[in-house]
């Protein structure tokens, strides 16, 4: 490596990271007038360029399918040619690993805001119970925080970012502060009335976007297309709705192109610098800081500090109780879909609404005894009229085949027809899943990699049967034609981090010899170290990631602050 | 000939299914000659034969969905692509001379003879009867997946199927007819 190039100033505050935890730390310390350096790993974000919002197939030549017809060979844009960028589960240079026997995918997203550019909006409270697990079922860990605890974090990060939702006084789906959330579309309400009959709630979806004008923000327009990066800022992203206007206080400093290596500590076990790779000029840096908060994402995070060992810390640092890269989980995940004849011929509309579905279901059985597994799943309602795409039509071509007008009647018959449902369930960590620094590959900066090991338990095999009987029956429940899979749930289950709720793997704890973080996702053993991605989390409810990786990011901003008012760091 | 095109169209909805057939040929005559194209990855007489069969899979994918252009532009960038379209089209043109006696390509056979040989291809149980169709199945495949999905992700077939959205609007309402005709059956 070349000679380092160290800068004097000491920075107050450096955030690693400007996804959904960096954003809310950013945001809330500047707010507070405390100095921050934000370091990205990835470039600048235009959204006015970068965000392909409206844009019609028919725009670029390619229709979408890459230029190259990737779309066609195998491997396709993530989520299609129009996302937000810059999300991939390969990116050219920075590879990962997998252990024997193991199969894990991980979304990465360089850019600033990360993958809230991107992501589904969807924006769930965890429930009371959720923070108990193991006093619940006597499975995992209990959580050092309590419900009551976070409460008033999740109504600050909800009337901030701005979430549609009813009151509906679930227990599993905690009531927050809600914007009002548009009608459900004509597949939605059929659904609805068949989960009534089945006794399933199915209550207005609680997604981040805002539905009336807000803090400066326009209301949304219903195009539906949040995934592709929404102009208007109506959704909420880290990069728009909390970094862009924190750097109009001016106590924003940021870095982009900035890859973070490794944390540098002195003899009293602090982090005195950042290592960085300036990706611009690939030199390497440091920078001098006070205090340092990891919000990488979870297994970014993770590497980072296994990546930095010395003499005092052998495995890597804030990791004297080994949990470091343990107790990774992800969403267990499941999809059925059904063509439903009664849909064919409805008179078309406008279906596009907000991007994603405007009904969903809550875990409902949370008080139910003598299930055969443990914990539970929300579901994601899908259908209607959307955008016409490449591939939308390949399953029609295939099972009608044939050509010409009788081909394209079949086609327009089949349109707006499929109702498909999604499963988001709890997986219970287990030994066998977990990352760890792989002792023989680096990526193209020299920083080592991670190597994954990822294992499902019956507990979430089981889940998917249970998702699978429920499925049939509300498909069915709308008149739906439902061809099941064959083959059992080890078939069917998603792959680990195909859901991209990856977390835990730097959990907090009372116990410093059982986790790594106290009840303020500060590091036990180095008081300047604090996490704010989703890392830090005990369990991995059914409720996605999200907004609690926010309140959590904002409750550890407003301890940090304090912290540093009172000179403990 | 846009003009005869329009036409075509037009008359669709009141016609038989044969006659529809015999304006499809005339369409897919129409679409067989390149404007200002100019190909980067076919010969002139694969262009003639790809955009009438392009045209016959899916009426309105060469004439009026650029599905030639799209092909041709992404098998110019990918030679597995590529060798897939000019093997499918060598293969056609070789098939077609053996049943009706013509060499000059599918684009130069009569239109009855394009359709009893696409009443062949198109279908994949055909092959328990003849399985030298084999590659032309696997052809005609790509090239109605391709041809479908270039149509309906242009202009004219966009409109053609009924997306009303992609405009954004003040409030999201569902239309009562639509709702009324989704919720028959149900009761609430």
């Amino acid at each position: 490596m070349p000679q380092v190039i160290r800068s004097p100033k000491v920075h107050d505050v450096v955030v690693i990271g400007s996804g959904a935890g960096g954003g809310t730390v950013t945001k809330v310390l500047a707010d507070m007038g405390v100095k921050v350096t934000l370091m990205e790993a990835g470039p600048m974000l235009n959204p006015a360029k970068d965000y392909k919002e409206h844009m019609w197939p028919f725009q670029v030549p390619h229709r979408g399918a890459g230029d190259d017809a990737r779309f066609y060979f195998g491997n396709p844009y993530p989520f299609g040619y129009f996302l937000a960028p810059n999300g991939y589960w390969q990116i050219p240079g920075e590879p990962y690993t997998t252990g024997p026997d193991s199969k894990f995918m991980w979304f990465r997203s360089r850019i600033l805001g990360g993958r809230t550019n991107h992501y589904g909006r969807i924006t769930l409270r965890f429930a009371d119970y959720d923070f108990k697990p193991y006093s619940t079922d006597g499975l995992g860990d209990d959580w050092p925080i309590t419900y009551e605890d976070i409460a008033p974090y999740y109504d600050k990060a909800e009337e901030f970012i701005g979430v549609t939702g009813t009151k509906e006084g679930i227990r599993s789906a905690p009531d927050g502060i809600f914007q009002p959330c548009p009608p459900p579309r004509a597949h939605e309400r059929r659904m609805q009335v068949a989960c009534k009959t089945l006794g399933i709630p199915c209550i207005p979806s609680r997604l981040a976007i805002i539905t009336k004008n807000h803090n400066g923000r326009a209301a949304c327009h219903y195009c539906g297309q949040c995934g592709r990066g929404c102009i208007t800022a109506s959704n909420y992203s880290s990069s728009q709705v909390q970094i862009m206007p924190a750097m109009k206080t001016g106590n924003v400093t940021l870095m982009t192109g900035a890859m973070a290596r490794e944390l540098i500590t002195d003899a009293s076990g602090k982090v005195v610098a950042v290592s960085y790779i300036d990706k611009a000029t690939r030199t390497e840096r440091q920078i001098r800081c006070r205090t340092v908060v990891l919000a990488a994402s979870a297994l970014e995070s993770t590497r980072l500090l296994l990546n930095s060992k010395s003499a005092r810390h052998r495995d890597g640092l804030a990791n004297g109780s080994g949990v470091v890269g343990k107790y990774l989980t992800d969403s267990v995940g499941f999809s059925m879909r059904a063509h439903v004849p009664a849909l064919q011929g409805m008179p078309i509309y406008d279906s596009d609404g907000m991007g994603g579905m405007h009904v969903y279901v809550p875990w409902w059985e949370w008080a139910k005894k003598n299930k055969d597994f443990p914990r539970g799943y929300h579901i994601e309602i899908g259908g209607g009229f959307g955008m016409p795409s490449i591939g939308g039509f390949t399953g029609v071509c295939s099972r009608n085949q044939g050509y010409g007008e009788k081909l394209k009647n079949a086609i327009k018959a089949d349109y707006g027809t499929w109702v498909g449902l999604a499963g988001r369930g709890e997986m219970i960590p287990n030994e066998g899943t977990y990352a760890e620094i792989d002792p023989n590959v680096v990526d193209q900066y020299g920083i080592p990699v991670l190597k994954f090991h990822f294992k499902w338990t019956d507990h979430e095999y089981k889940m998917v049967d249970h998702m699978e009987r429920t499925f049939k029956a509300m498909l069915e429940g709308i008149g739906g034609t439902v061809q099941v899979t064959p083959g059992d749930a080890k078939k069917k289950i998603s792959l680990g981090g195909e859901i991209i709720h990856e977390l835990g793997t730097v959990r907090m704890g009372n116990d410093p010899n059982k986790s790594a973080l106290n009840k303020y996702c500060q590091a036990h053993e180095v008081k300047n170290l604090f996490v704010a991605d989703a890392a830090p989390f005990v369990s991995n409810p059914d409720k996605n990631p999200t907004l609690t990786i926010c309140a959590l990011a904002w409750r550890t901003s407003e301890y940090l602050a304090e912290e540093m008012r009172k000179g403990n760091v | 000939m846009l003009v005869q095109i329009a036409t075509s169209a037009a008359i669709l909805g009141t016609v038989s299914e044969a006659e529809a057939q015999h304006v499809h040929h005339e369409t897919a005559a129409a679409a067989a000659k390149p404007a200002a194209y100019k190909a980067k990855a076919f010969t002139a007489a694969e262009e003639k034969n790809l955009r009438v069969l392009l045209e016959l899979a899916c009426p309105g994918s060469a004439s009026k969905g650029g599905a030639f252009e799209f092909i041709d532009l992404l098998s110019s960038n990918n030679d597995e692509l590529k060798a897939i379209f000019t093997g499918g089209l060598a293969w056609v043109d070789n098939d077609c001379e053996k049943r009706f006696g013509n060499s000059n390509g599918f684009a130069a056979l009569k239109p009855e003879e394009q359709t009893k040989f696409l009443d062949l291809i198109a279908y994949r149980e055909n092959f328990a009867q003849d399985s030298t169709l084999g590659p032309g199945i696997k052809f005609f495949d790509w090239a109605r997946r391709m041809a479908v999905d270039a149509y309906y992700t242009s202009p004219a077939g966009i409109k053609e199927l009924g997306y009303k959205g992609n405009k954004g609007m003040s409030e999201f309402k569902v239309p009562k007819a639509s709702m009324d005709y989704a919720m028959r059956g149900m009761s609430e």
